[in-house]
């Protein structure tokens, strides 16, 4: 009898609409990418509060993202300019590719410790898991477009032609940050688990700079060098296509660019789908 | 009767290993050796609830016995293990103090900060800001950063954001235990006025005064389990009891 009860009232309530069901959820990834279009706001605010508070109790402001790769620049400028003295305009050569490195090296750091930070109010309210990640993003694509104005100061100093070909570099921007989300989505998934995946990428990074041709010509590699340290690297292809525009005045080629936009989108995707499903889980690891 | 939320057999199981494994080169060794064991535990066990619209629903239970795993589901935080959850309606939980605000940002800044990490959008954030500032009573600090508030400022202006919005089903973890006398009795006239606008309020809390005082019915959870449910007079009163 009581049994009966339960059915029609189990039955009645199947009719009725419900803004979440456990058990009727869409395929994660889909359903993290309409979450975090409604949360748009939100990232705005995490973009705001990175970089307001970061320069907050400073008297130079903002100033300093302009200034910290324009201090690396003179230094490395410095130490190498003799060594690598043929290749012309060094400074632009190295800034341009040092710009790009330092948004990629910096923004999926900073994905990681977002992550963490932001795992702690994920157990407590619910909120898209894309959104520090991408906000991380975010706060690294403002820095880097107020870098470009140090860089263009160089250009001119150098007198170094600029040409139309610069107005690629939204497209080499967007690839570059595609790549770095797929990246820091990957290394953020991780992190959630294992909290020392940021101490073990720290020096991943730091190796993965020498061994791309940043502050190097890449024609000083020895050929049997060359498929691992350039081909087989994918960020090769994400600075060439930074440099080239404004260092070499011309559009990159279409095989490099076509290459370099595949590998971003590809290991977006790749990050995207991992997250997502993995982002039930983060909740568990207390 | 309107139900809001909507439990059947949920439970939520952690699988943690049984020696605390921090690093990855400790898990990968450990996986390598095939020797990672895990210990299951049932952090909530085949739950039943049902909570109607309109009801302030009192959960209390020793540490540990699931209240806060509990408010995790409801809340869409924790995808249960097993069994169904159906929420009708949003879900508002009110942040443990502090969570979500960043020192440096001014009042002002952290309300934007804190209002669209709730889901809100920033207009709407905009067209409330008078009305979170005065019930919060921060005066001409909302422009000072958060770092020169009291702890009571800090949870006024907690309350405030997280209920500004008339929520559908409100979620309160231990919080009314801050603030002075006179700020809780203002948070209960609020959650009042909610109720008999048609609110449903979860609320978690060790002193049992409170949800004998406020909720209509109550929970026991012991040990994942719902040990008992009723009005609140009586489940206090067994609580109270078994102590």
């Amino acid at each position: 009898m009581e049994n009966s009860i339960l059915a029609t009232e189990s039955q009645s309530l199947d009719t009725v609409e419900f803004t979440y069901d456990s058990e009727k959820r869409k395929s994660p990834a889909l359903e993290e990418l309409q979450d975090i279009l409604q949360y748009k706001d939100l990232i705005f605010q995490l973009i705001r509060r990175d970089i307001v508070a970061r320069y907050k109790r400073s008297v130079l402001g903002i100033a300093w993202t302009m200034l910290q790769p324009l201090g690396m620049m003179i230094v490395l400028t410095i130490v190498f300019s003799h060594l690598f003295g043929r290749v012309e305009g060094y400074a632009a050569y190295l800034l341009s590719g040092l710009i790009a490195w330092t948004f990629f090296a910096q923004t999926t750091t900073a994905a990681i410790f977002q992550s963490v930070w932001g795992g702690a109010l994920m157990r407590r309210i619910y909120i898209p898991h894309t959104a520090f990640p991408v906000a991380s993003i975010g706060t690294g694509v403002v820095n880097l477009t107020l870098s470009l104005v140090p860089l263009l100061f160089i250009m001119l100093i150098l007198r170094r032609p600029i040409t139309w070909a610069i107005l690629f570099l939204p497209i080499s921007i967007l690839s570059l940050t595609a790549f770095a989300l797929g990246v820091g989505l990957l290394l953020s998934s991780l992190a959630v688990r294992f909290p020392d995946i940021s101490e073990m990428y720290q020096i991943i990074i730091q190796a993965w700079l020498y061994l791309t041709p940043i502050m190097y010509p890449s024609d000083i590699l020895p050929a049997s060098y060359r498929i691992w340290l350039l081909y087989l690297n994918p960020m090769y292809y994400q600075i060439l296509m930074f440099r080239v525009p404004i260092y070499d005045g011309v559009l990159p080629s279409l095989p490099l660019s076509m290459i370099g936009i595949g590998i971003s989108l590809l290991t977006l995707a790749i990050g995207w789908i991992y997250f997502s499903y993995q982002a039930d889980k983060f909740a568990y690891t207390a | 009767m309107n139900p809001v939320i909507i439990l059947n057999n949920v439970s939520v199981r952690y699988r943690a290993p049984e020696e605390a494994i921090g690093t990855f080169k400790e898990y990968a060794i450990q996986v390598l050796r095939r020797n990672v064991r895990f210990r299951e535990f049932k952090a909530l066990n085949n739950v039943d609830l049902q909570v109607n619209q309109g009801e302030i629903l009192g959960i209390i239970g020793r540490n540990g016995a699931g209240k806060s795993t509990l408010l995790k589901v409801i809340a869409r935080v924790l995808i249960p293990t097993e069994g169904r959850v159906r929420i009708r309606g949003m879900v508002s939980p009110l942040l443990e103090l502090g969570a979500g605000f960043h020192p440096e940002l001014t009042g002002r800044e952290n309300i934007f900060l804190n209002g669209t990490l709730l889901g809100h959008p920033r207009r709407e954030i905009e067209s409330r800001l008078p009305e979170i500032t005065e019930f919060a009573e921060l005066g001409a600090f909302i422009d000072s950063p958060l770092r020169t508030y009291s702890s009571g400022m800090v949870a006024r202006l907690g309350f405030s954001i997280a209920t500004t919005w008339r929520p559908e089903i409100l979620i309160l973890d231990e919080v009314l235990s801050v603030g002075d006398e006179a700020f809780r009795h203002k948070c209960q006239l609020r959650m009042e006025k909610y109720r008999d606008e048609g609110a449903t309020t979860l609320l978690v809390t060790h002193d049992s005064g409170t949800v004998e005082s406020l909720c209509s019915r109550a929970v026991w959870l012991d040990h994942g389990q719902i040990k008992a449910i009723g009005s609140s007079q009586e489940i206090v009163a067994l609580y109270r009891e078994s102590q």
